[in-house]
């Protein structure tokens, strides 16, 4: 059974400035731009952008433990028609070559398959971030044969090969559903080598933890999902969670936030500083808004002041070269991704 | 409530070096090497130490290497087997003894 949203349970934490809030007050032993400075001269701009990252809103299917987004069966908020053809707009006017499509539930969207059928058509490379039990609902159940015969990469969430780790981070019966989906997925030759169709797992760490190394969990899941269930998969992307939304409360409620941020910043390495996502990344909003990505977005921390802010606002070269110059609007928890051996959307950046 | 040990502590393993900070260089070192992959992998070795962390009772490295267990991808079925490791080891070694019960009770009995 889902879980509350933030917003559904009336949680103060629901609110973006709240969480911001809580992390401006730990004490940290420096903070993310002076161990940035430490690093590198300059401070963080983005490189260009690659990857535009769409999330196309807040409703889920699931609600789990550690969601960054609050999202949940009980959130409304989708992207209007105007804001997916705005996004198809910039594809076309620019050279980004890849959709990052995420939510929520993307796939739950009026305008997902539309949005996948014209970004394929404009030659661009399309990511479904998918949490697999979607594709087990009745009205979703022939995801994986669209996906296919679109060539879209999926990306998909599986905390661990246990059942009780996925079920604790992502609900009970979570890891059931998503194996029925991913045995789907390899059906259609997801997974399989040589087919050409991309089918890469996520895990996020059930605690208050950092991952361990990709490479080392890439094969045990690898040798597991196969030995225990037959299933086959690309790579592992490992990341980690992040202090904003539902992940932040449960921090808080268990007694391990402190603890939590005392270890990213601890952890903070330098090599990952150049390979941070959000330098080749823009993240647009539900509602168009901009960001430098998809956690800045929940935490209601925009582009900064000198880039447009809205996608909609995209509507030439000059604005898509300031966008593409822009400073990096950073905070606490961006420790997050320069930790240990790094974490992106991508898994590992180091 | 006042106490021996306290969990903060921990964070604060390198004042030991203070007085003697060659001593905790070379133990850092040391250290450093002793947990890097090498015929073991670093997961084995953090769930050896999990084990010998239970075996010699100190809190400060049972927080440590549950964290650390985790942190190098080991499962809780695994950490959980590597302390009754330590607890076979440490109950059997008190068992094991119970043979020199055995050729006492036999040296002094009739």
């Amino acid at each position: 059974m889902a879980l509350p949203t933030l917003l559904n349970s009336r949680s103060p934490l629901a609110a973006p400035a709240a969480q911001r809030e809580i992390l401006a007050a730990l004490p940290l032993a420096r903070s993310f731009e002076d161990a940035v400075a430490a690093a590198q001269t300059a401070p963080l701009t983005a490189a260009g952008v690659d990857v535009l990252q769409v999330n196309l809103g807040k409703r889920c299917n699931q609600a789990c433990h550690h969601c960054h987004v609050d999202a949940g069966p009980d959130r409304r908020e989708v992207m209007p028609d105007a804001i997916v053809d705005a996004c198809l707009g910039v594809l076309a006017r620019s050279g980004i070559q890849t959709l990052d499509i995420t939510g929520g539930a993307p796939e739950m969207h009026p305008r997902f398959r539309d949005l996948v059928i014209k970004a394929r058509r404009l030659g661009r490379r399309v990511i479904d971030r998918c949490n697999l039990t979607i594709a087990t609902l009745p009205n979703y159940s022939d995801l994986p044969r669209f996906l296919a015969a679109h060539q879209v990469e999926v990306v998909a969430s599986l905390p661990s090969y246990a059942a009780s780790m996925t079920d604790r981070q992502r609900g009970d019966g979570v890891f059931e559903q998503s194996i029925a989906a991913l045995r789907e997925f390899n059906t259609f030759g997801y997974g399989v080598d040589g087919s050409g169709l991309v089918l890469n797992l996520v895990t996020n760490p059930v605690g208050a933890f950092l991952p361990a190394s990709q490479a080392a969990l890439e094969r045990d899941w690898k040798r597991e999902l196969q030995r225990q269930h037959g299933l086959v998969f690309n790579q592992l992307f490992t990341i980690t969670n992040m202090p904003i939304s539902r992940y932040l409360e449960w921090l808080e409620h268990s007694g391990n936030l402190a603890a939590y941020m005392g270890k990213l910043v601890q952890a903070f390495n330098p090599a990952t500083v150049p390979g941070v996502m959000c330098r080749a990344t823009l993240s647009v909003g539900w509602d168009g808004r901009l960001f430098d990505c998809d956690f800045n977005q929940m935490l209601d921390l925009p582009l900064a002041a000198a880039a447009p802010q809205s996608i909609v606002d995209l509507t030439n070269d000059a604005a898509l070269q300031r966008v593409a110059a822009r400073r990096i609007v950073t905070g606490p928890h961006c420790f997050g991704c320069t930790a240990g051996a790094g974490s992106s959307c991508g898994g590992a950046t180091v | 409530m006042d106490t021996y040990y306290h969990p903060p502590d921990l964070a604060k393993f390198g004042d030991i070096g203070k007085d003697a900070p060659e001593l905790w260089k070379k133990f850092q070192e040391w250290y450093g090497a002793v947990f890097a992959e090498g015929a073991l992998t670093e997961r084995e070795k953090a769930l050896i130490a999990l084990a010998v962390s239970h075996a010699v009772q100190c809190p400060y490295c049972i927080d440590a290497y549950t964290s650390g267990s985790l942190e190098k991808g080991a499962t809780p079925a695994q950490m959980t087997e590597a302390v009754h490791v330590a607890a076979a080891i440490r109950g059997g070694a008190s068992l094991v003894h119970g043979v020199q019960m055995r050729n006492h009770l036999e040296q002094i009995s009739m």
